[in-house]
């Protein structure tokens, strides 16, 4: 129980101690996570904190706050109007994140506001059935989609313009069907939309993969393709790429991290080199599978580059779905 | 039934193990004070203890058991600030005040807030004895029960609350739009569209529930208690060595029947939670209780046991989907589920079979901590009840200190502090226009899952308003409505008749 208590006291002056240090290491090592305790920023800031830990790349133990609101847009805000030069800090983002800025969500600013600095690794989009679904492969589902766009309930934890919905309308705009003509049923999160599916309330659920690990030895559900070029590793390797199936659909979920954009180079660096150590331990590899994520390892430049080609891409994706107007 | 009393067995083995019965007395005494705490629920809660739970090594089935114990423990504390300081100490509380704390407010805190933690334990074990013989068949039932479904329900949440509270019901219409309007806030969920945000990205997701209850109630009764300091009309109160009686809980035997069931069915629905179950339980009561049913408000001990006997079996029935299909019922199971899955344990029907001592540890850890949960709370009675003899200079300062960290808390962003401070004003200027509040946040809580709902089941049917009248479940809802409406009426009807023929 002493121990409890200790540990206890530490959280707590984790917490209260004021940190006014600028250094070029993270002295006073920070993630935010731009939502409420329990949710994928959560999940995204706790593998930086246990992975860098276990891999031994940080001495200091790294605090984890949490800035909900505007699903990141309060973050950016703020990263980009009182802490643009806060070196210790970091903050958790994933593609969703990215729509937001493609879409003009997160308002006057956009990806070149921000310095992204590195991945924490990246799930897929996934298509879902319940086990008794009369859609036994991706190709009966499309064929189905194709005759009668709206003959499929589609369902997912997001609104329409979120990721989940973009998942569903990249379906449809590959057989050639309109995205606005489909039935889309938004959910509050992964677990309600798979009780709607595992009730028959929806038919389609177009989620993540890595959500599915506890479902697939169930048999309660099954995965029609994973929207991505390759197989994954097991225990995913029976799952059929979209590709494979004739449809070249692919949806990433990369989680990741950015900091202002007046932190210093040396600042920037140190957290790169950081992830780049870290990258190479397996104690850290360890922790991001164990969270649920599939390898991808983005920092520095590469990192940059990659953002800035997916939020062009997604702007182009989302004027064709009609979710912004062309501009410029 | 033997695979259910073996299971049990063997949870009781895991959880009478003297570190994990520590566990459970640690977890519902801190689940009870965090409860009682305004705005730091047990999201807060668990979230903050998981982490430390994880990197101490406590074995899974420990550590979810510590877990469990904070949640269902903060469903128990939730009343003692509701009843005490007249803001709720958690979402599924907000019931609780409408009648806990008028009876605080006539010297009967220990009576009220021994009481509701009896019909606590009460609405808990119920859940807990249902939850253990048909867990697998309840989640069924749940997974079935489609957006058209809650839909009926809402409509029947309504109906049961429109004769709530208030002296007109135009005032009482008019709160309930407010509260529609307050849940509208923020960007639609069908659409994606901001709504009422002024581009503001404070706004984008809403206000928080928390921070409308604190704000409407906590800080409306904050401005309401200096109002009434500086006439000098408040009067500090005696200690009250009230206690519950036999007969006040035969009295509300039926209430406390009642209200479990309700609790526990909208309790294991994944799109409803604690706050929806009190709700409806108060507004069932209230309408069934007729004529005398105007106490309600004013300190009726079964408009008290309702919402308090619902909130905990609620608790209690958020857990059947979790467990058994993996799929998390309300934001704190979630965090649950979060942990389990941490712990390399996946829930959902394999668990059973596969980690048996986690999954009927945790269990069998329930019942021990709903007992724990009483015997750790009716020696306190006497200790919070008090807490009102404090002079109000003292008490009040606490309780805004209390409120503000409470709102902080929930998000860190000072900004919900100005939006907590606005509402409370909004409060205390209905209150002086004899406006209830109680329908304000009813509009928020079921307005949200009523809109929600209605456009997913529009989208599945292509706009055919049809859909909302093809389940079984949404006719027998429509009944159970038509009956809520027509009972009163009745028995009304049959008295005076009754009263004729014997004059």
């Amino acid at each position: 129980m002493k121990s409890f208590w200790l540990a206890a006291g530490l959280a707590v002056a984790c917490i209260t101690l004021p940190s006014y240090s600028v250094a070029a290491t993270p002295e006073k090592p920070e993630c935010v996570a731009p939502a409420k305790p329990g949710g994928g920023f959560d999940l995204t800031c706790r593998i930086l904190q246990t992975g860098f830990l276990e891999a031994k790349t940080l001495e200091t133990p790294m605090q984890v706050t949490f800035l909900p609101g505007g699903i990141g847009a309060v973050a950016y805000n703020l990263f980009n109007t009182t802490r643009t030069d806060d070196p210790n800090a970091v903050v958790a983002f994933s593609s969703g994140s990215l729509l937001n800025v493609a879409t003009g969500k997160y308002g006057e600013w956009t990806e070149k506001d921000v310095r992204w600095i590195a991945t924490a690794g990246t799930d897929y989009g996934a298509v879902i059935v319940k086990a008794d679904s009369p859609y036994k492969d991706l190709k009966s589902l499309m064929d189905a989609l194709k005759a009668d766009p709206t003959s499929v309930i589609i369902g997912a934890g997001g609104s329409v313009g979120s990721q989940d919905w973009m998942k569903a309308a990249l379906l449809m705009k590959a057989v050639g069907a309109d995205p606005k003509k489909m039935r889309y049923v938004p959910f509050d999160g992964g677990g309600e939309s798979i009780a709607a599916l595992l009730g028959g309330n929806i038919g389609v659920y177009t989620g993540d993969i890595a959500e599915m690990a506890a479902h697939l030895s169930a048999g309660t559900m099954r995965v029609l393709a994973v929207m991505h070029s390759e197989r994954l590793p097991a225990p995913f390797d029976q799952v059929p790429t979209a590709k494979e199936q004739g449809y070249d659909v692919q949806w990433a979920i990369i989680r990741g991290y950015y900091m202002g954009k007046k932190t210093s180079d040396e600042a920037y660096n140190a957290w790169v080199d950081l992830f780049k150590k870290s990258y190479e331990s397996d104690a850290f590899n360890k922790v991001v599978k164990d969270k649920g994520l599939f390898e991808l390892k983005l920092s520095g430049k590469e990192m940059e580059d990659y953002v800035m080609q997916d939020v062009a891409k997604l702007r182009t994706l989302a004027t064709e779905m009609g979710l912004i107007e062309a501009k410029k | 039934m033997d695979v259910i009393l073996s299971g049990l067995g063997q949870g009781f083995a895991v959880a009478l193990q003297p570190f994990n019965l520590l566990l459970v007395f640690v977890g519902c005494f801190l689940g009870t004070l965090i409860g009682a705490l305004p705005g730091i629920g047990p999201i807060n809660g668990i979230a903050i203890l998981l982490p430390i739970a994880y990197s101490l090594n406590f074995p899974p089935e420990s550590a979810l058991i510590l877990l469990a114990g904070i949640y269902y423990g903060a469903e128990y504390g939730g009343r003692i600030s509701s009843i005490l300081l007249n803001v709720p100490g958690d979402a599924g509380a907000v019931m609780t005040a409408l009648d806990g704390s008028p009876m605080a407010k006539r010297g009967e805190a220990g009576r009220a807030l021994s009481l509701s933690g009896i019909v606590s334990f009460v609405g808990g074990a119920f859940a807990l004895v249902l939850m253990t013989l048909f867990a697998p068949l309840l989640a069924a039932f749940a997974v079935k029960f489609s957006p058209a479904d809650y839909v009926a329900l809402m409509v029947f949440a309504f109906t049961s609350l429109a004769a709530l509270v208030g002296k007109s019901a135009v005032k009482t219409l008019l709160a309930a739009l407010l509260g529609f309007m307050i849940a509208s806030i923020g960007v639609d969920a069908n659409t994606g569209v901001m709504r009422f945000t002024f581009g503001s990205p404070d706004l984008m997701a809403g206000i928080d529930f928390l921070v409308i209850v604190i704000g409407l109630f906590g800080i409306a009764e904050l401005l309401h208690l200096v109002e009434s300091h500086a006439r000098g009309t408040l009067k500090t109160l005696k200690v009250d060595k009230t206690f519950t009686s036999w007969a006040d809980l035969m009295a509300v035997k039926w209430v406390m029947l009642r209200s479990s069931l309700i609790g526990f069915i909208v309790g294991v629905l994944p799109g409803t939670g604690a706050s929806v179950a009190s709700a409806v339980s108060y507004g069932v009561e209230k309408r069934l209780a007729g004529e005398s049913g105007k106490n309600f408000g004013h300190g009726d001990i079964r408009g008290l046991a309702a919402p308090e006997t619902a909130n905990n079996a609620a608790a209690g029935g958020a857990m059947v989907p979790m467990l058994t299909l993996g799929i998390p019922g309300s934001g704190t199971t979630a965090i649950l589920l979060g942990a389990l899955l941490l712990f390399n344990v996946t829930p959902g029907p394999l668990m059973f079979e596969q980690k048996p001592e986690i999954a009927w540890g945790l269990i069998a850890s329930m019942y021990i901590g709903n007992v724990a949960l009483l015997l750790i709370n009716l020696p306190l009675v006497g200790f919070f009840a008090r807490l009102l003899t404090v002079p109000q200079q003292y008490l009040t300062p606490m309780i805004a200190l209390l409120a503000f960290i409470g709102v902080y808390s929930v998000v860190g962003n000072p900004f919900d502090l100005y939006v907590a401070i606005g509402l409370g004003v909004l409060g205390w200027i209905l209150r002086k226009l004899d406006f209830s509040l109680a329908p304000v946040i009813l509009g928020v809580v079921l307005g949200n899952v009523f809109e929600d709902n209605l456009r997913r089941a529009l989208s599945m049917s292509g706009g055919d308003w049809s859909i909302l009248l093809q389940s079984t479940n949404s006719w027998l809802l429509y009944g159970l409505t038509f009956l809520v409406l027509v009972l009163p009426l009745i028995i009304a009807y049959r008295k005076r008749k009754a009263q004729l023929i014997s004059v």
